[in-house]
C-alpha cells in the first residue's frame, strides 16, 4: 500500500506554538498542500501578519516577509509590482486585517493587485491577550468588553467577505470554516483556487477562513467548534462573495 | 554680477513660463541661474510671481527681496512690488491691463499694452511672450536671437502656435526698441 | 552631458531614475508632489513601476516590500508624510533593507504650511520611527546637489543595507536650476541573494530567506540592534561629508548652516568680507553622520571667538554643534521657521550684534 498522507514539503517540521485547539494549524497545512501542489514553492512569498501568526515563517519552507500590524496588503503589493513573477500572499487575523489594516486590504483589494490574502477571522483578538476585534458578536466577552460586545458603543461585527465582495473590481472573494472535515475541504479548494488566480495572474483573492479561539474564548477546543458553528456562522454565511469571470 | 528678474501677474497669464525661458536663455549663455517660483494655495487663480536669478558666479541665497527689475502683468503686482525693485531697473507695465505707474523716477518704465500686442498677433496668451521679448529687449539680459529659439524649442510640441508667439516676439522687441 | 533647466522636484525623479531605480511609490504632499507627476510619465519610458499608494503609511510598506524582496525602491514625501511613513523606515532599519526616502521639508509642526523649513532635522537625524536606528541623512544645498546625493542615496542604502534619506526643503523641490546627471553616480548591482526574499527559485537556493525584524529573545535582539550600531559606527568613519566656506581665512565668527539656509549665509558672508569682516561656514552635507571633527576644529580655529547656527529651525542642529564643540567656545542660535527663508541683510544685522 503506498503513502497516503504526509507532511506538505512547504510546511517546516517545527513544533508550532499555537494553543491546543486553535486552527491556525490547519490553515497552514492547507496553504503547504496548495503551494506544493501547484509547484510554486520556489517562487513564493508569504508575509507574515502581526498577532498569533507572527511567526508563522517558521512553519513554511519558503521566503517570508514579516510585516508591520495591518500593513501586509501594502507589503505584498510593493513586492508583487516589482516582482509579478513572484506569488506572494499574506496571512491576517481579524484585529490586524479588519482593524489597524482596514485601509490597507481595502485599496489592495480594490487596485486588484494579483495576490492572495488568507484572512483568519476567530472574532477576537489572539496574541494581545482576547481583546475585542471588530469581528467580535454582540454580547460577546473580550477583556475590554468584559460585559459582552455593546454593539451601541461599538457597532455591529464587520463582515469583510461581503465588504470586500461589493467593490466593483473584479476578484475572488470567499468565506470558507475549519469547524468540521467537510469546511476543511471544500476551504483547501477555495485556498487553492485563490492560488491559482494569482498563478494566472487573474485578480486579487481573498479567502475568509472562519476559526476558532478556544483560550481567549475560554471554551474547550470542542466547546469553540460547536460555538463558532452556531454562533458565528450564521452572521458570517459561507460561500463565495464574488468570483472573477 | 548677479541680476534679478521678479515676473508677476494673475495665474494663468503664463509668468512662470515667461520668466522659465527667460532663464533658459541665460543658463545657454553659460550663466548660473536659479528660477524661484512661490507656490501654493495662490497659484490657484490669484497672483503668480516668480523670480529669475541670473548671475556670472555660483548663486548663494536665491530668495531676493528686492530685485533688479520687474515685469509686472495685472495691477496688483505693480502695486505690490513696484518699490521694491533697486534703483537703476527696469519695471515692465502690462498697459493693457494697467492704467496706474509706479511713481517712481529712480527706475526706467517700459509701457507696453502686451495683450492688445498679442491679439494682434494672433492670441491674447501670447502676451506673456511679448512681455518677455520687450523687457529682455529693454534690460539687455541675454542674447535676443537665443531667447527666441528658447520660445521656438518651448512650443515644439505645438508647432501651429510657433508662428504667432515669433509674431508676438518680434511685435515686443519692436516696441521696446522704439519706446 | 550638457545641462538641463529642472526643477528640483523633478530632477530628483529623474536622478533615481538615472541611478539604476526604476521603483517608485509615493503619496501626494505639497510642496513635492511634481515628482509623482514626473514619474508617472518617465517610469513607463523605462519600463519602471509607478503607484500612487492610498496613504503614507502603505506607501512606506509597499517600499518595504519592494525593498525587502532585493528591487531598488525610492519614494518622495514632505514632512507630514514622513511622519507617517516613520513606523515603515523603522521596521525598514530593524530589517536591513535599502531604500531610499526623500523628505522635501515645509513647515510643521502638524500640518504647519507649505513652505521651506529645516524643522525636520531632529526626525531625520535622531528617529522619527521607534527604537534605536539611524538614517542615513544627506542635505542638498540645490538641486544640482539634490540630484548627486540622490544618485548616491542607493549605492549608499546597498552598502549600509537600510534606509537612507535625502532632506531637501520645499525650496530645493520648487526651484529650477540648470542640472547634470553625473554617469559614474550610476548605482552598480549588488548581490542581494544572502538576505532578498527573492524566491528561491530567482536565486537557485533551497535556502530559504526571511526579511523581519521581531527578536524575542532578548540576545538576538541585541544582536540584531549591535550588527546596527556598527553600521553607524562604520558611518562615521567612511560617509561624513561637509565644505568649508571662507574657512581659510582667520574668521573671528563661525556659522553652522545646512541645506537652503546655509546658501543665504554664504551670500551674507560674501557681503561681509566686502566690508572686512571676515566670518566663516561650515555646512554639513551628511547630518548623520555629523562631521563632528570638522566642526570641532572649526569652531576651535584660534581667531574664531564664537560659533552661531542658523537654521530654517527654532534651534535643532545647533544641538550637535554643542555636542561636537564641547565648551570650547560659545554657541549662539538664529533661525526662523515660519516658511520665510531669513534674508543675507537679516543674517548680517545678526552677526553684527556678536561682534
Amino acid at each position: 500500500m503506498g503513502k497516503t498522507f504526509s507532511t506538505p514539503k512547504s510546511l517546516s517540521d517545527n513544533m508550532t506554538h499555537y494553543c491546543p485547539g486553535c486552527t491556525h494549524g490547519i490553515v497552514h497545512r492547507l496553504i503547504a498542500e496548495a503551494i506544493d501542489e501547484l509547484g510554486i514553492a520556489g517562487r513564493t512569498v508569504g508575509i507574515a501578519p502581526v498577532g498569533c501568526a507572527v511567526l508563522a515563517y517558521n512553519y513554511f519552507n519558503f521566503d517570508f516577509q514579516e510585516a508591520a500590524h495591518g500593513r501586509a496588503p501594502a507589503m505584498a503589493t510593493g513586492i508583487k509590482r516589482v516582482r509579478p513573477d513572484l506569488i506572494v500572499f499574506t496571512y491576517q487575523g481579524d484585529g490586524d486585517l479588519a482593524s489597524i489594516g482596514m485601509g490597507e486590504i481595502i485599496h489592495a483589494a480594490n487596485r486588484g493587485e494579483k495576490f492572495t490574502t488568507i484572512f483568519i477571522n476567530n472574532a477576537i483578538y489572539g496574541m494581545t491577550g482576547g481583546q475585542m476585534a471588530p469581528t467580535t458578536m454582540p454580547g460577546q466577552r473580550a477583556t475590554t468588553a468584559p460585559t459582552g460586545r455593546d454593539t451601541d458603543q461599538t457597532g455591529m461585527p464587520i463582515r469583510m467577505a461581503n465588504l470586500l465582495g461589493e467593490l466593483v473590481t473584479p476578484g475572488y472573494v470567499t468565506r470558507q470554516a475549519v469547524l468540521k472535515p467537510g469546511q476543511v475541504n471544500k476551504a483547501k479548494k477555495a485556498i487553492k483556487k485563490a492560488f491559482e488566480y494569482q498563478v494566472e495572474g487573474k485578480c486579487f483573492s481573498f479567502v475568509e477562513v472562519v476559526s476558532t479561539c478556544p483560550t481567549n474564548w475560554g471554551l474547550t477546543p470542542l466547546d469553540s467548534l460547536k460555538w463558532a458553528q452556531d454562533t458565528l456562522l450564521p452572521y458570517y454565511e459561507l460561500g463565495d462573495y464574488k468570483v472573477p469571470e | 554680477m548677479q541680476t534679478e528678474i521678479k515676473f508677476a501677474g494673475f495665474g494663468g497669464q503664463g509668468i512662470l513660463l515667461s520668466a522659465k525661458l527667460l532663464a533658459y536663455a541665460a543658463m545657454k549663455q553659460d550663466f548660473f541661474v536659479a528660477w524661484v517660483p512661490s507656490y501654493g494655495p495662490e497659484m490657484r487663480g490669484g497672483t503668480a510671481y516668480c523670480t529669475v536669478v541670473i548671475s556670472d558666479k555660483r548663486i548663494g541665497s536665491p530668495i531676493i527681496k528686492n530685485p533688479s527689475h520687474l515685469v509686472a502683468m495685472n495691477r496688483p503686482s505693480l502695486e505690490k512690488f513696484a518699490n521694491d525693485v533697486k534703483p537703476g531697473g527696469v519695471i515692465f507695465i502690462n498697459s493693457s491691463l494697467i492704467s496706474t505707474r509706479s511713481e517712481r523716477d529712480d527706475i526706467t518704465e517700459l509701457i507696453v499694452p502686451a495683450n492688445d500686442i498679442a491679439i494682434k498677433s494672433g492670441s491674447v496668451r501670447a502676451a506673456n511672450i511679448v512681455a518677455l521679448s520687450a523687457f529682455a529687449a529693454k534690460a539687455k539680459l541675454v542674447d535676443l536671437e537665443l531667447l527666441k529659439n528658447c520660445v521656438k524649442e518651448e512650443f515644439a510640441a505645438k508647432a501651429k502656435i510657433i508662428p504667432l508667439n515669433m509674431k508676438a516676439f518680434d511685435e515686443g522687441v519692436n516696441i521696446a526698441n522704439n519706446s | 552631458m550638457a545641462k538641463v533647466l529642472m526643477k528640483g522636484n523633478e530632477a530628483i525623479g529623474e536622478a533615481a531614475i538615472r541611478a539604476g531605480c526604476k521603483n517608485y511609490f509615493a503619496y501626494p504632499i505639497t510642496p513635492q508632489s511634481e515628482v509623482a507627476e514626473y514619474l508617472v510619465k518617465r517610469m513607463p519610458e523605462v519600463d519602471g513601476v509607478f503607484l500612487q499608494g492610498e496613504s503614507e503609511v502603505a506607501v512606506g510598506y509597499m517600499i518595504f516590500g519592494a525593498a525587502g524582496c532585493g528591487e531598488r525602491v525610492f519614494t518622495t514625501s514632505s514632512s507630514p508624510g514622513i511622519s507617517l511613513m516613520g513606523e515603515a523606515i523603522s521596521y525598514i532599519a530593524a530589517a536591513q533593507v535599502p531604500a531610499v526616502f526623500v523628505n522635501i521639508v515645509r513647515g510643521g509642526p502638524g500640518l504647519g504650511g507649505i513652505l521651506p523649513s529645516q524643522g525636520d532635522y531632529f526626525q531625520a537625524t535622531k528617529g522619527g520611527g521607534h527604537g534605536d536606528y539611524r538614517l542615513l541623512v544627506l542635505a542638498p544645498d540645490g538641486v544640482q546637489e539634490a540630484v548627486e546625493m540622490t544618485m548616491k542615496a542607493f549605492t549608499l542604502a546597498e552598502k549600509y543595507r537600510g534606509p537612507v534619506m535625502i532632506l531637501g526643503d520645499g525650496l530645493i523641490g520648487q526651484m529650477m536650476e540648470p542640472v547634470e546627471f553625473p554617469d559614474d553616480l550610476r548605482t552598480e548591482p549588488s548581490n542581494k541573494d544572502d538576505w532578498a526574499s527573492s524566491g528561491m527559485d530567482t536565486r537557485k537556493s533551497d535556502k530559504r530567506n526571511l526579511v523581519k525584524s521581531l527578536f524575542l529573545d532578548p540576545k538576538e535582539l541585541n544582536d540584531n540592534n549591535l550588527a546596527l550600531k556598527a553600521k553607524y559606527i562604520q558611518m562615521k568613519k567612511e560617509e561624513v561629508l561637509y565644505e568649508g566656506y571662507n574657512t581659510d581665512v582667520d574668521y573671528k565668527i563661525l556659522i553652522t548652516s545646512y541645506g537652503t539656509m546655509s546658501r543665504v549665509c554664504k551670500t551674507a558672508i560674501d557681503m561681509m568680507k566686502e566690508e572686512g569682516i571676515e566670518v566663516g561656514l561650515l555646512r554639513p552635507k551628511t547630518l548623520f553622520p555629523f562631521p563632528e571633527e570638522a566642526v570641532f576644529n572649526a569652531a576651535t580655529k584660534e581667531s574664531c571667538k564664537s560659533v552661531i547656527s542658523i537654521e530654517m529651525s527654532m534651534g535643532q542642529m545647533v544641538e550637535d554643534v554643542e555636542r561636537c564643540v564641547k565648551g570650547q567656545r560659545e554657541i549662539n542660535f538664529y533661525g526662523e521657521c515660519g516658511g520665510d527663508i531669513p534674508t543675507p541683510e537679516k543674517i548680517i544685522e545678526i552677526i553684527k550684534e556678536l561682534l
